[in-house]
């Protein structure tokens, strides 16, 4: 037990030395966070919207005013033709058209029906979309008050009330700091412990460690001890900034939140010690933990793309990544303050994943290199 | 001249050595052209959505029928209260509660109005944005169809004023399907990682094993030294390129429709400002972790805001501005540009300018940041 003390101090040593690595670690989370927390939105906003109006009359610019006032887009009134339109989309500034056409009232007012037209430029179909979407509500809300008797007409009147539980002020951004939080934790977790130990080997130190006394896997646990209490002080660092600085409260409760962090990072910290296994040189294990791990991480973790829509192979396959387990766990803690009862299905995964990379880490640990 | 060519030999010697990280270079480009445009579809399918009908009558009934038959939403559950409806949603099995009250039929009929409750989870708001519109569209529908009494044309309402159509067009990708969207971004990202991280971790191993100082001891120039480090990269960059737009014709039917030519230049200037980044970075660092990680630090900022994932315009002012600062952004958004719009020179000349700023700046930082005393 003293022996490991020692050796644990050891490792501290070594990563207190190094303190450009130790900055970029703090720093690296800390950055990221806040730059994603306020830049990241699932909402689309301020989008060009060039109008043509050849109607000119009291309803259209009615209509116009009404859509201007919408905070998503950005109006631009304009006399153009379908070429003048292109020429805009290729330029890539204005992401759509509407087109009001010159007998627009008095079809509106005699046959009961006037066709606007919408021309979206489709290379970003998310916009393309929401484009429609917005015009769709803002023209359908322009009809009712144009015509108010409408609701007379129809005596049979539904008024929704529409809640939006969890995130009233509607925060596009709350999705992305669990998933954030994720990705940092796996990614620098991963990489570091893998490196330190494909470090020892690369240097020739490890021979030295393992002629020793001291067990070989004490040699493993002594790496990882740092940086699990290294990775719970980042943690400790990433709650703080959510709270104070991109101001979203933790709903449920912070100790089963530490919990939970904590064993992901054991988790990630037994797949580092699995990857040093079967490296030999810190750039391999770096190209493995840092570009290979990254992109399944930010797939199949779930806060960028809907996991539901992907193909069910990419489902199967999002299963065996812990983040996906870690970011559903933070959701539900954090955000929808649940307690433990709705998360232990994740953390028994979690759990399982843990321990079964935890014993093959140790079982393939060569002794003799 | 002969000098650089010697440095170069050294340089593909050192590079094709490595057969794990060549292999590692070529399979990346044709593992994320399939997977990620794959895995990206952001569409609202269906809504997951649990029902609280109170109610019971025949009219709750209808809607409920009406909701199942809309096609939006799949009923995961017809609970009793509020708290079994709210345990599906903190359970992640529906999205959207809808509570019909009791007497709603009664209320209906009698008072002409009624008030629904409905509750989304809201953590994903495009979701429960687009559930919610969803849910009031088929409101809507089922209130004006319920009524009997109501003729289906409304003679004074078509003389008030009548219904405004929205015709819909989707230029360039009239199925709005995302891979058109993706696939081109996923080229730059292929470059970005070449390039970038290559390059950043290529010096400093120099560094870290010493052989540094053999170079530095040695006649070599500053710049005949960079450029055998550039070019390689340089070189194999292209090369993932090429491949990357071969398996964009092959496996999605995507090719560019504006001019190849155009699409190159792009490309070679944008290959040239992101080694100079990589260069920049490893001449930053001591050692390979450090290059990784802030190589990583940036690929990862470059990758979620540069408008690959989310569009640059929905961000606030100032991340605009930082991301206009990023090469990643001006690239992406022109390869978009030519790929799909067959953009032309005259239209993406100011990203051009920017790109070369970029690639000057880069390559300049780092060549002076690069000293041969340590």
């Amino acid at each position: 037990m003293k022996q490991l003390l020692v050796f644990i101090r050891k490792e501290f040593y070594h990563v207190f030395r190094d303190q450009r690595t130790l900055l970029i670690m703090f720093g690296l989370p800390i950055v990221q966070l806040v730059l994603f927390g306020f830049a990241l939105s699932s909402e689309v906003k301020n989008i060009r919207l060039v109008v043509a109006d050849y109607a000119k009359d009291v309803n259209s610019e009615k209509l116009i005013d009404k859509i201007a006032t919408s905070t998503y887009l950005i109006v631009e009134r304009a006399t153009v033709t379908q070429e003048q339109i292109e020429k805009e989309f290729k330029k890539g500034e204005v992401k759509g058209a509407l087109i009001i056409p010159a007998n627009f009232s008095s079809d509106l007012m005699h046959i009961g029906k006037a066709p606007v037209q919408v021309i979206t430029d489709g290379s970003d179909p998310n916009i393309a979309k929401t484009i429609v979407n917005y015009l769709t509500t803002i023209i359908t809300d322009f009809q009712e008050q144009f015509a108010p008797t409408a609701s007379t007409l129809y005596p049979l009147h539904i008024q929704p009330e529409i809640r939006m539980l969890y995130n009233e002020e509607g925060n596009g951004s709350l999705n992305f700091i669990p998933g954030v939080m994720a990705l940092i934790l796996m990614i620098v977790c991963t990489a570091l412990t893998s490196v330190s130990i494909v470090k020892e080997k690369e240097m020739g130190t490890m021979e030295v460690l393992l002629v020793s006394p001291f067990k070989p896997v004490f040699v493993l646990i002594a790496k990882a001890v740092p940086y699990l209490i290294l990775s719970l002080v980042n943690f400790t660092l990433i709650l703080l900034l959510t709270v104070f600085v991109l101001d979203i409260q933790i709903q449920g409760n912070i100790l089963l939140l530490y919990f939970e962090s904590t064993l992901f990072i054991i988790t990630c910290l037994s797949l580092g010690l699995l990857i040093s296994n079967v490296t030999n040189s810190q750039q391999t294990a770096l190209l493995i933990s840092l570009m290979g791990m990254m992109l399944p991480t930010l797939i199949f973790t779930g806060f960028l793309m809907p996991l539901e829509n992907m193909p069910k192979a990419f489902q199967l396959i999002s299963y065996v990544i812990p983040s996906r387990w870690y970011y559903l766990i933070v959701k539900s803690v954090m955000l929808k303050g649940l307690g433990f009862s709705f998360v232990w299905k994740e953390t028994l995964v979690l759990m399982c994943m843990s321990t079964g990379l935890l014993t093959i880490a140790l079982k393939n640990f060569k002794v003799r290199l | 001249m002969k000098v650089l060519r010697f440095i170069l030999g050294k340089e593909f010697r050192q590079i094709f050595r490595n057969k794990s990280i060549l292999a590692m270079m070529f399979m990346m480009p044709l593992v994320q052209l399939v997977i990620l445009p794959l895995a990206m579809d952001f569409d609202v399918k269906s809504v997951n959505i649990s029902i609280i009908d109170n109610d019971h009558s025949s009219y709750s009934l209808k809607l409920i029928n009406k909701i199942s038959a809309s096609g939006y939403f799949k009923i995961v559950n017809l609970s009793a209260n509020y708290r079994e409806a709210i345990l599906d949603i903190e359970r992640e099995k529906a999205a959207i509660i809808l509570e019909i009250p009791p007497h709603f039929e009664r209320n209906l009929i009698r008072e002409g109005q009624q008030r629904l409750g409905i509750y989304a989870d809201a953590i994903n708001g495009t979701k429960a944005n687009i559930g919610s519109g969803y849910l009031n569209i088929v409101l809507a529908d089922f209130s004006t169809a319920l009524d009997l009494n109501v003729p289906p044309i409304h003679a004074a309402q078509a003389i008030q004023g009548g219904q405004i159509e929205i015709r819909q067009r989707s230029w360039y990708n009239p199925l709005e399907a995302y891979k058109f969207n993706i696939v081109p971004a996923v080229l730059v990202l292929l470059l970005t990682l070449i390039g970038g991280f290559m390059t950043a971790l290529n010096i400093v191993r120099e560094k870290e094993i010493g052989t540094i100082e053999q170079i530095n001891v040695t006649p070599i120039k500053k710049w005949q030294f960079i450029l055998g480090k550039l070019i390689p990269f340089w070189i194999i960059g292209m090369l993932i390129f090429t491949i990357g737009l071969l398996v964009c014709f092959f496996v999605y039917g995507i090719y560019p429709n504006g001019s190849l030519l155009l699409l190159y230049m792009f490309a070679i200037v944008y290959l040239i400002a992101i080694l100079g980044f990589g260069l920049l970075i490893s001449t930053y660092s001591d050692n390979q972790v450090q290059a990784m990680f802030l190589a990583f630090f940036f690929m990862a900022i470059f990758m979620l805001m540069s408008g690959f994932f989310t569009a640059v315009d929905s961000m606030p002012q100032w991340a605009r501005i930082f991301a206009n600062a990023m090469p990643v952004t001006h690239f992406v958004k022109v390869v978009r540009m030519i790929i799909l719009k067959a953009s032309t020179f005259d239209d993406v000349k100011l990203e051009f300018f920017y790109l070369i700023g970029f690639a000057v700046a880069l390559n300049g930082w780092a060549i002076w940041n690069y000293k041969k005393t340590s």
